[in-house]
């Protein structure tokens, strides 16, 4: 993947990055290998848990509260990070918060000289409005921190996964990343050992040295608190409490979404989280702050903190009933690592910031359902994102509530005469609307198939080929014939031969299987 | 007990020995079986591909076919999901008090038939012999939505002469999801490779399951490959005897 952003409204169709990438078996083996070694310690951590039932239903229920009282609970917040010093900004669209985050980071330097560089945390809504490309576009170079996030900066690459972005990655390419781009005046890591220690060491040094430096710092936020003002992020290394304390300058880019509205309401989510993300019982760091220090000695943390509160199409998803539960989404990618189709992907295929089944529902909503519509179908609804969500998102549900809306654009006036698969089902339709016509159906495909059918040894008719979309059934599978005689013709003859039987004598000879 | 046979549309067209199979265990248990023939599909595939429009009127079909059921039974787990994970819905969106009253009289006498042998009857023992090495594949509809358990291997365990063998990824999707294996083919194929390992690790002569469509997707693959190893529904193997010559 080259460092061409992930962009919804240019990204190939889901099935054609998903060939492209699945070609690559290295990406499948680090896929493969990640996600395993993830779900096996979420199911460690989950199993021990008595009351995890109990525990995602309570997480479903502050976030269903939440949503249906969104405006107020984003008022209080506003209010009451406002009287702890903070500022908040309202963005309706990316754009918007671009411009505000770049606004703010040249305001930030001090004696008037705009900052030419900001330090970063892993933040997704910040990868959403592609904020790093803005800030690059104004002179500023923004160095991510975490630690995945590093990794895909300096290896011009992509995130493809909302908790661990650099998975599709193993050690050994990590290291000739490192080796090739880390760049720092009197240390050299060419000669870089391929240990995780020896690759945490030289990320340690090369981040230090922005963090000692760099005044000015982007967030995104895992949690807004509504009850405080306060804003909280977890983390693994440290590096975003980093970013949180030393710079005089903190901005925190937050969708909408990410409002609580109690203090409280963290105990929930917060046990959740770490158990469903990274298979931990509780994040190795958990910053929560409030506004600003304001005493005059001057306490720690930024002197100036900014909230930028974004809409982005949130508004849009909040006010469809049906896929609403989206925006309860708190960001785990457990979704992503339980997903079978994701597995043989990677998170690339999905042209978005947000892959997998969360991505799938997220991104074509977050287009306003304008791009990304063959992302609703990126899934063989096979429930096990809906079974691992903490927040009990019905994946499956939503997904095809999507698809209805992708349907209802393609069947719009004369766009139908261009889709053969609209055409196609809206007759099968009919078909299963009458009796009569079905049977006949029944009788005019087995006649239909008969020049496709090859007999097997034992004399079963098989197809290996299908035309057009069809073909894609016979690309790697055989289809059976359809049998002389279906199961309601069988029924009737039975009943006319011997009405009223009712024993099981050899009814029909069932158990040969009938091949 | 007087049980109502739904058999499916593609059970119907493409697979009758299931029919006949569900039909000769339950009147070997002693039910009558009877089958209305004004049935057709229950809007699975329509649904789920996003042609809500085009899924509602089965909905009525369904419910007038089978309204005055004692039981409803049907060998397919994604159907019966189907029913139960959006009928109700659909009655709610049609805005017809009426019909939504039926369906919720309705569905708690709707069957996928393993549960109904295990659950309605209680049984587990129903009188099958079938000497073959065989492994059982958890559709994602019976594992998830109807939540079958271990239900359909209690079944399985009881029959005679089977040598029943636990395939790997039990819990992993197949790679069929209905229009998904046409549509993403290329991610459908790779998933279906891993399951047929899985089925080809375990030595066994035939897959089962209680679901013929994730069964024609793993079947057409083991054909594809000439493996030799057959896709056989659970009610075959249920229904078989001793004498059948097997």
């Amino acid at each position: 993947m080259s460092g061409q952003a992930l962009d919804p409204t240019t990204a190939p169709k889901f099935q054609v990055a998903a060939k492209a990438l699945m070609g690559d078996s290295q990406l499948r083996k680090n896929v493969r290998h990640a996600t395993n070694v993830i779900q096996a310690k979420r199911a460690r951590v989950v199993q021990e848990m008595p009351d995890w039932q109990e525990l995602r239903e309570s997480g479903k229920q502050i976030r269903q509260h939440t949503m249906r009282h969104l405006d107020f609970y984003l008022e209080m917040f506003e209010r009451n990070c406002t009287a702890a010093g903070g500022v908040v900004h309202w963005a309706r669209n990316a754009e918007e918060a671009r411009q505000i985050v770049v606004g703010l980071v040249k305001a930030s330097g001090a004696n008037g000289v705009s900052p030419t560089e900001v330090i970063k945390i892993k933040s997704m809504t910040t990868e959403e409005i592609q904020l790093n490309k803005a800030l690059e576009a104004a002179g500023i170079h923004a160095y991510e921190t975490d630690l995945a996030e590093l990794i895909i900066q300096l290896g011009h690459d992509q995130p493809s996964h909302i908790v661990v972005p650099a998975l599709h990655k193993n050690r050994s390419q990590i290291r000739e990343i490192f080796k090739r781009e880390m760049k720092l005046p009197g240390v050299d890591f060419s000669e870089l050992g391929g240990t995780p220690q020896d690759l945490a060491d030289a990320a340690r040094k090369f981040l230090r040295e922005k963090f000692l430096r760099v005044q000015t710092a982007v967030s995104g936020a895992n949690f807004l608190v509504a009850e405080t003002g306060g804003v909280c992020i977890v983390e693994s290394e440290g590096n975003g409490r980093m970013c949180l304390t030393l710079p005089e300058t903190l901005i925190s880019v937050a969708g909408i979404d990410k409002v609580v509205p109690t203090f409280q309401d963290l105990e929930v989510l917060l046990q959740l989280l770490p158990r469903s993300a990274t298979g931990e019982r509780m994040n190795p760091y958990n910053s929560i702050w409030t506004g600003v220090d304001k005493a005059p000695s001057g306490g720690d943390g930024p002197r100036a903190f900014h909230v930028v509160l974004m809409d982005n199409a949130r508004t849009e998803i909040l006010a469809d009933e049906e896929s609403r539960q989206t925006l309860h989404c708190i960001r785990c990618g457990a979704c992503q690592n339980a997903c079978p189709v994701y597995q043989q992907t990677g998170g690339h295929a999905y042209g978005s910031v947000y892959a997998g089944p969360i991505g799938a529902i997220l991104t074509p909503q977050l287009m306003e359902m304008h791009h990304a519509q063959s992302l609703p179908y990126a899934s063989s609804l096979c429930g096990a994102c809906y079974e691992v969500c903490p927040v009990k998102i019905n994946i499956p549900e939503v997904l095809i509530h999507l698809r209805n809306k992708v349907v209802k654009q393609q069947s719009s006036g004369f766009n139908i005469l261009a889709n053969p698969e609209v055409m196609a089902l809206k007759a099968v339709a009919k078909v299963f609307q009458s009796e009569a016509v079905f049977r006949v159906s029944q009788k005019m495909g087995r006649l239909a198939e008969l020049p496709l059918s090859r007999k097997d040894g034992q004399g079963v008719g098989w197809i290996d080929w299908l035309p057009g979309m069809l073909g894609g059934w016979t690309q790697v599978r055989d289809l059976r014939v359809m049998p002389k005689q279906t199961f309601r013709e069988w029924f009737e003859e039975r009943a006319k031969t011997a009405p009223g039987r009712r024993s099981g004598d050899k009814a029909g000879e069932g158990g040969k299987n009938g091949h | 007990m007087r049980v109502s046979l739904f058999i499916t549309c593609y059970n119907d067209t493409l697979f009758p020995e299931t029919g006949k199979a569900v039909v000769r265990v339950l009147e070997r248990l002693g039910h009558t079986v009877d089958f209305p023939a004004g049935q057709t599909c229950c809007g699975q595939m329509h649904w789920n591909t996003g042609y809500q429009d085009e899924a509602m009127p089965l909905l009525q079909r369904f419910v007038d076919q089978f309204r005055d059921s004692e039981a409803v039974v049907s060998p397919s787990t994604s159907c019966i999901a189907m029913m139960k994970d959006h009928y109700p819905l659909m009655a709610e969106r049609l805005k017809d008090e009426k019909l939504k009253a039926e369906v919720a009289e309705l569905l708690p006498r709707v069957w996928e038939f393993s549960q109904f042998l295990t659950q309605k009857l209680g049984l587990e023992d129903v009188g099958a012999y079938y000497p073959h090495r065989v492994t059982y594949h958890a559709s994602c509809h019976g594992l998830r939505s109807l939540h079958l358990g271990d239900g359909p291997q209690r079944l399985l365990r009881a029959v005679r002469g089977i040598d029943l063998v636990e395939i790997e990824n039990l819990e992993q999707c197949c790679g069929f999801g209905g229009t998904f294996a046409i549509k993403n083919a290329e991610v459908s194929s790779a998933m279906l490779s891993e399951k047929i390992r899985g089925v080809l690790n375990t030595r066994a002569e035939a897959v089962t399951g209680c679901d013929n469509s994730c069964l024609m997707h793993i079947g057409g693959g083991l054909h594809r490959e000439r493996t030799g190893v057959r896709p056989v529904h659970l009610a075959e193997i249920l229904a078989s005897e001793e004498g059948d010559g097997l």
